[in-house]
């Protein structure tokens, strides 16, 4: 076995321990066998389990990708230079006016022509399968990063010039400045709108799930269409996204609180 | 006396200074030529790839459509507001039953996908056939159709009713008391006193609205409505060309803008009595 392949394996495996849904303190090994949303062959509950990973490690990946996109994209937009302004504007009105599944249909299906034409140019016989996962993160933070950058910028404004001032008059680089004295500042302003920003991305890789992706609609979707439990099942998807939901918001009030019990009052 | 005893001669204007190329304004000059270049090469490949068969066959699709994405939004954003009204009520009412309830409707439709609302109620329903046939209700969600606007009407009357609320919470506790010193009826105070103060609070959340769901109605094409997005997955899928994906791009860019300047334009209006 590869070493990257037992690498995985070993996390997978590391991973349903503390699977809450069929891992060994799951809470869906108390359902009776034969139940719809059982663990194992008979139900449909780690399947769902899967899926409801697969949505939370999309959502996970795109955050980091997306923000550092927002903050460029934000830092462009308010530059004295008109070239980076109106370079970051177009890309704003693009992903921001676009319908995230037309956008997603037009990077999995773009990607995929843009690589079979480059793989021929080079000279092999055929292309390569677009990882549909991959696909999904760059759709999502290509519009998580338009949206992102909004709301940076409108925290950017909020932040007095006599910050970037002082930190001038110390004799601070403007790299420095704004990596010691404004981010810090920024991240307080911006977290009910990044808050705001996850939640919809939540929402939104379910789009994934029209390009192939086992998510949790996906999944959810099979087994639906499987057992003819239509109603059921999408209810369980609903049903979890609301917990997704419910989880993000208990954590971003914590960090909320966190962070305001640090910072100043104004 | 004076104290200027001479004039300074007239001096010449300052040397222009060279424009210094910073890092960031070579950046801006690349990414804007970026843009640029990429604008150039799209507008070149639709020129080259202009097919008139294709144009013939599906122009006329891509327009039906657009009328089809734009019926179903106008008309679920008019049933939403309707039915956020109640909504918002319950949501401010003080009978902790009818606040929780509204507030249960809310956030189920606040925190859920569109996409999976829309499968619950368009593939969810068909689980229950043989008894909405009994009520005589199958005729409304065999069609996909019906589905999208119900799952669309109920999904943006939580999204309005929040607005509504909002609005109509950010109305100074002032204007209710100076109403009633006047001795207005609360309906009168309602209508003449809040409403106007809280729709313009609610004038941008509302345009924001409108173009979310122009955006998020391309997901009716997957339970196959034949919106612009629709047409656009049959065009390509039948000719596996690109540009249909382009054009459909094209068509909801030009919307949202369209849509987005005559709101600004609208509130600019409206508003005027406020600025200063």
């Amino acid at each position: 076995m590869e070493p990257t392949a037992s690498l995985g394996v070993q996390l997978y495996s590391l991973m349903s321990l503390f699977d809450p849904f069929c891992g060994p303190v799951g809470f869906l090994n108390l359902l009776p066998d034969g139940s719809l949303m059982s663990c194992g062959d008979t139900g449909w509950g780690d399947e769902v389990a899967r899926g409801f990973f697969v949505t939370v490690t999309l959502a996970l990946c795109t955050l980091p990708i997306g923000l550092t996109i927002g903050l460029f994209l934000s830092l462009a937009q308010q530059a004295e230079i008109r070239s980076l302004r109106m370079a970051a504007n177009i890309y704003t009105t693009i992903f921001r006016g676009l319908p995230e599944l037309l956008t997603i249909f037009m990077i999995y299906f773009g990607l995929q022509i843009a690589v079979r034409e480059a793989a021929l140019a080079l000279g092999y016989a055929r292309g390569f399968d677009i990882n549909s996962f991959v696909a999904g993160v760059i759709a999502l933070s290509l519009v998580f990063s338009a949206y992102a950058s909004e709301v940076l910028s409108s925290a950017f404004k909020a932040i007095p010039k006599g910050q970037y001032e002082a930190g001038y008059a110390l004799g601070l680089r403007p790299g420095k400045t704004l990596r010691l004295i404004i981010l810090p500042q920024l991240v307080r302003i911006a977290l009910p709108g990044l808050g705001n920003l996850w939640m919809i991305l939540i929402k939104d890789t379910a789009l994934i799930s029209v390009i192939g992706l086992g998510d949790t609609l996906r999944q959810t979707g099979i087994a639906a269409k499987v057992t003819k439990e239509a109603f059921f099942f999408y209810g369980i998807a609903c049903l979890l996204f609301l917990g997704l939901a419910m989880a993000s918001s208990i954590v971003f009030s914590r960090i909320e609180t966190s962070v305001r019990r640090s910072g100043v009052n104004r | 006396m004076s104290a200027v005893s001479e004039l300074i001669a007239p001096q010449p204007a300052p040397p222009v200074t060279a424009t210094q190329w910073t890092p960031a304004r070579i950046a801006g000059a690349a990414l804007l030529g970026l843009w640029i270049l990429a604008g150039i090469a799209l507008v070149a490949w639709l020129a080259g790839a202009w097919d008139i068969d294709k144009v013939r066959t599906y122009g006329p699709k891509y327009l039906t459509g657009l009328g089809t994405t734009l019926t179903l939004v106008g008309i679920s954003i008019v049933l939403g507001a309707v039915l956020s009204v109640p909504l918002a009520f319950g949501r401010m009412s003080s009978n902790r039953v009818l606040s929780g309830l509204a507030y249960g409707y809310v956030y189920f439709f606040r925190g859920t996908p569109l996409i999976a609302q829309l499968f619950l109620v368009y593939y969810g329903f068909g689980t229950y056939r043989n008894e909405l046939e009994a009520l005589g209700l199958w005729v409304f969600f065999r069609d996909a159709w019906n589905c999208a606007l119900l799952a669309f009407t109920l999904n943006t009357a939580a999204y309005q009713a929040e607005i509504l609320r909002g609005a109509i919470e950010s109305v100074a506790r002032g204007q209710h008391e100076g109403a009633k010193a006047l001795g207005l009826t609360p309906f009168q105070t309602f209508h003449r006193i809040i409403l106007p103060q809280a729709m313009i609070v609610a004038l941008r959340p509302y345009g924001n609205e409108i173009i979310l769901m122009i955006k998020g109605s391309a997901i009716v094409a997957i339970v196959t409505v034949f919106d612009l997005m629709g047409e656009t997955r049959r065009a390509y899928s039948r000719t596996f060309d690109f540009q249909t994906y382009i054009w459909a791009a094209v068509f909801y860019l030009v919307i949202v803008e369209t849509l987005r300047n005559i709101w600004a334009k609208l509130e600019q209006r409206l508003t005027r009595h406020l600025k200063r």
